[in-house]
């Protein structure tokens, strides 16, 4: 995994998640999500590009089944976006390209 | 910059189009709107590909695929293609944000899978409405499921859930399968309990799918089944809509080529599950990207380029 992913678990949601100052996007995943491996590429490419503009983390649903219910995560990859301690717009479920994250973190008003 | 190659779509038949390029000296762009693969990131397991006696999976051989494209120079870059203008000699491709231009262009976009068309289905898709058991069979682990169709990706489908789910329904149109031996003897030995000439009429729920409702189709009597998901497995469609009105395409929107892959355009190729042809396997869309490379070659030459 791309050094600029930041792995999110219930010990470290609040402070590099709630508090962060930048937008968080949250990748929820599973190693056993087929999918989930599909959208990895462009995940740790879109964290690379938008340093210091953006956090990506990602939660391991099977390690960290209480952030995914939490959240209401029933399906992966779900991505949600966090900004200024909360949740934003309307969670992304199982996105087609990247393209389409980049559409949808352009929707919710972070700039790339 | 003017590459002498771009591939859209990196699958099978698009990183060995890029391959052979490559090797051959041709400047190659591959854009691929997702992950290296395609549609057989979707298998768990290919046992179909020689060279890989104990099978390999599909996001592995997907990744290999690119790798070996890569080695010899081909670019890659995740980025869905938005348009193109193909009849120049100059061909344009546009993704969201760049435009790129090439002297060739191999179309690999491949397929994706149908839809019913039947109500609820994309209000429930993703609550109980699934496309890909390999991709979200884990959720309905001890759960009851159904998958829809009769060949032999439904058959798989279906055997795969098997493993997983409680209890496994396979609905079916008709009263046989256009699934091949191999995945019929492997059915009738399992624990899937078939449901003969039905179709799906409605998907039924609150917020989840609960169930749908089956029509018998000689009979025409309705029932309902419940169910906590259904994996649609009835085909696929080709990903061609970009090159509508463009390049000629059959009935079904596949790109119509023969084997040396050429299109009505020149410097145009259909390469894979977007071309017409007989049997859409990991194989024939390797070898159509071979085909294809080597066709734009002699294409390249004749041009003087």
């Amino acid at each position: 995994m791309s050094e600029k992913i930041l792995t999110v678990t219930s010990e470290n949601f609040e402070e590099e998640v709630l508090e962060s100052a930048l937008p968080v996007l949250v990748d929820f995943w599973a190693p056993w999500c087929v999918y989930c491996r599909r959208i990895e590429a462009a995940v740790e490419e879109l964290a690379e590009d938008t340093e210091g503009k953006l956090v990506v983390g990602k939660v391991n649903v099977d390690e960290q089944a209480a952030l995914a219910d939490q959240f209401g995560v029933e399906t992966i990859p779900s991505l949600i976006l966090f900004r200024n301690g909360e949740r934003i717009g309307e969670d992304l479920v199982a996105p087609g390209s990247r393209d389409a994250i980049e559409e949808w973190l352009e929707d919710n008003e972070i700039a790339l | 910059m003017l590459y002498d190659m771009i591939v859209i779509g990196g699958g099978p038949a698009g990183y060995t189009a890029a391959l052979y390029a490559a090797r051959s000296g041709l400047s190659v762009l591959v854009l691929e709107k997702l992950s290296a693969g395609g549609q057989m990131t979707n298998t768990e397991q290919i046992d179909n590909y020689p060279g890989f006696p104990e099978g390999i999976g599909g996001f592995e051989l997907g990744e290999r695929m690119q790798k070996g494209a890569l080695r010899f120079g081909a670019e890659n870059q995740f980025s869905e293609v938005k348009s193109v203008e193909l009849s120049g000699q100059v061909k344009i491709v546009r993704t969201r944000k760049k435009e790129f231009q090439a002297r060739t262009v191999v179309l690999a976009a491949g397929a994706y899978p149908r839809k019913t068309g039947v109500e609820g289905e994309d209000r429930f898709a993703g609550r109980g409405v699934a496309y890909c058991a390999a991709c979200d069979g884990m959720f309905y682990k001890d759960k009851t499921v159904a998958v829809y169709g009769g060949g032999n990706s439904a058959v798989e489908d279906a055997l795969l859930l098997s493993r997983i789910c409680k209890k496994v329904y396979l609905i079916h149109r008709r009263d046989t399968l256009r699934a091949t031996k191999v995945y019929q003897d492997a059915l009738f030995g399992s624990s899937v309990e078939l449901v003969w000439n039905s179709r799906v009429t409605a998907f039924l729920g609150d917020k989840h799918l609960s169930g749908v409702e089956i029509e018998d189709t000689k009979t025409g009597e309705k029932r309902e089944l419940s169910l906590d998901g259904i994996f649609v497995s009835i085909g696929r469609i080709p990903d061609t809509g970009l090159f509508e009105g463009q390049v000629d395409m059959d009935e079904a929107g596949y790109l119509i080529a023969d084997e040396t892959t050429r299109t009505n355009l020149p410097g145009v190729f259909a390469a894979g599950d977007v071309r017409t042809k007989q049997l859409r396997q990991v194989i024939t869309a390797a070898a159509d990207g071979a085909a294809a490379a080597w066709n734009a070659e002699q294409y390249l030459a004749e041009e003087g380029c």
